[in-house]
């Protein structure tokens, strides 16, 4: 019920990897025969990393993962800019694109963080408001982490476009739930991560359109042409390129069960348990979030009590010295207080079943009962 | 990261309620930002004959609760007011790095309601 933490690695992935650490191990970089095993096993892993997407192989360079893709799309395209310093960002975004910006900002260049509406949803008017003659970059998100609202990406890239301004998102958490086509998104940056999709951990892409001005942010022996230095990880990479074909290859099969799922332990919960709501977009969201608070209850307790009993969620809420404090993303959906604190994300994957959903739901009534007997905000 | 009697204590504890013809009461938090612990207690011949807590908060919140419970009850009313964090973080054999004020939070509320019972005794 964690999937949007990472996933366990799929049979067939493993099975593509193995000759990698063993017969294949050479270095892409070599000329002799080892060493073009690896540039062909290479290759091949970049079209199918491009053909999952609809883009083209040059197009593809691979990186240890999301992070390290949101930052390369970020600080290899600002500062070359012909010195349009300014990048408009949306206030939910991962760390890893809020913080590459909180270091921009150190460096001298100006960052616009366009709020959500109480779904989720980045506000298009404010958005198309800050845009300024020097604006280098709009950087949003395909779909969120924590409560999985999808953003009007299209309409995004269409006002980027108009307006002469690179446009990145990153899919970390759409690609494999959601059609992700770099063309019908119109983006010119893209972020993916292995490991939310069945893939080994460490390793993603970054999709960059012919044309985009980018420069490396690590330098090295020139691989990946210069953008991404340092031997390939060529099993991971391999991995991650099997994985990406079959979360294509199995997204429609994926989604309609995971949407069955999501929907039933959301309509189950408000069924059996008072004093709930649901945080996030009602239908613009990824098919296999769901994301609930739960009046007079803590995030953590619940999680915990959870954990005993199998179930493995997160929660936006956590608590240091007395204080309970959100996650950047639910304070920015103006829940209110009483709710705020007693949220849990599950996010479903492949192999869950219908009756995972049944267990869940009975292990959610008896938490969710046990912390509000304790708790002094229960029917007062 | 939690010891195996924060989470004893956590998942079982003991005297969750409120006493309803309660002798003294201490309630300390606020629902904007905080947890939320309320103590209530019953003294008879100055011993801390019933002590009763109700807690919304985290697993940190919730064990120290029921053990500053446990430690006091059965205590004369000077010795639950002698009682320290560290002897709360002592029975539930250590807490985690950065949380190790947190027992101060529940022990507060004991003492809120010890205080609240020796102004009315008086
Ligand atoms: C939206 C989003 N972006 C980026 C990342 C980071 O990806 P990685 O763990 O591959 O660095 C994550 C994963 O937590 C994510 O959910
Ligand atoms: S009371 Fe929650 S961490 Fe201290």
């Amino acid at each position: 019920m964690d999937h949007s933490a990472t996933t366990p690695v799929d049979p067939l992935v493993v099975d593509a990897m193995l000759p990698f650490f063993t017969e294949a191990f050479g270095n892409a970089s070599s000329l002799h025969s080892f060493g073009t095993e690896a540039a062909d096993a290479l290759s091949l892993a970049r079209k199918q990393v491009a053909d999952a997407i609809g883009a083209h192989p040059e197009e593809i360079i691979f990186t240890s993962g999301g992070t390290e893709s949101d930052n390369l799309a970020i600080r290899g395209v600002v500062p070359y800019n012909n010195g349009k310093k300014h990048v408009i960002t949306s206030v939910i975004e991962h760390p890893a694109v809020l913080n590459t910006c909180a270091f921009l900002e150190e460096l001298g260049h100006e960052v616009t963080y366009v709020p959500v509406d109480a779904d989720g949803v980045v506000d298009m008017n404010i958005l198309e408001k800050s845009i300024k003659e020097n604006t280098a970059l709009i950087s949003v998100m395909h779909a969120n982490n924590e409560v999985g609202t999808i953003q009007p990406i299209e309409k995004i890239s269409k006002i980027a476009k108009e307006n002469n301004i690179y446009f990145h998102t990153d899919a970390v958490q759409s690609v494999g739930k959601i059609p992700v086509n770099v063309d019908d998104l119109g983006v010119d940056m893209l972020s993916i991560s292995s490991h939310k999709i069945h893939g080994p951990k460490g390793v993603g892409a970054l999709y960059v359109r012919k044309g985009t001005n980018i420069s490396p942010i690590v330098f090295g022996g020139n691989h990946e042409k210069g953008m991404r230095s340092g031997t390939e990880n060529v099993s991971g990479i391999v991995g991650f390129a099997k994985a990406m074909e079959l979360a294509v290859k199995l997204l429609d099969a994926d989604s309609i069960h995971m949407t069955r799922m999501r929907d039933s332990l959301i309509s189950r919960v408000f069924d059996t348990i008072s004093d709930v709501r649901l945080n996030g977009h009602p239908s613009r969201r990824l098919p296999n979030n769901v994301n609930m608070s739960f009046k007079y209850v803590e995030g953590e307790s619940m999680l915990m009590l959870l954990d005993m009993q199998g179930v493995a969620v997160s929660t936006g809420s956590a608590c240091s010295s007395k204080s309970l404090k959100a996650s950047h993303v639910l304070s920015a959906l103006e829940i209110e207080d009483e709710f705020i604190h007693g949220s849990l994300r599950m996010s479903l994957g492949r192999e869950n079943t219908m009756d995972d959903i049944d267990y869940v739901v009975d292990a959610l009534q008896e938490t969710i009962a046990k912390l509000r007997a304790m708790s002094p905000l229960a029917g007062k | 990261m939690y010891s195996k009697k924060v989470i004893e204590e956590f998942s079982n504890p003991a005297n969750v309620g409120v006493i309803e013809d309660a002798d003294g009461v201490g309630e300390i938090g606020s629902t904007i930002d905080g947890d939320i612990i309320n103590i209530s207690i019953k003294v008879k011949d100055n011993i801390l004959e019933d002590v009763k807590f109700k807690t919304f908060g985290c697993v940190v919140a919730i064990s120290t609760s029921s053990a500053v419970a446990k430690l006091a009850k059965g205590k004369t009313v000077d010795e639950a007011m002698a009682l320290t964090n560290e002897d709360v973080i002592n029975y539930l054999d250590g807490l985690p790095e950065g949380k190790d004020r947190c027992s101060g939070f529940a022990l507060d509320a004991l003492k809120m309601a010890i205080e609240n019972y020796t102004h009315k005794s008086k």
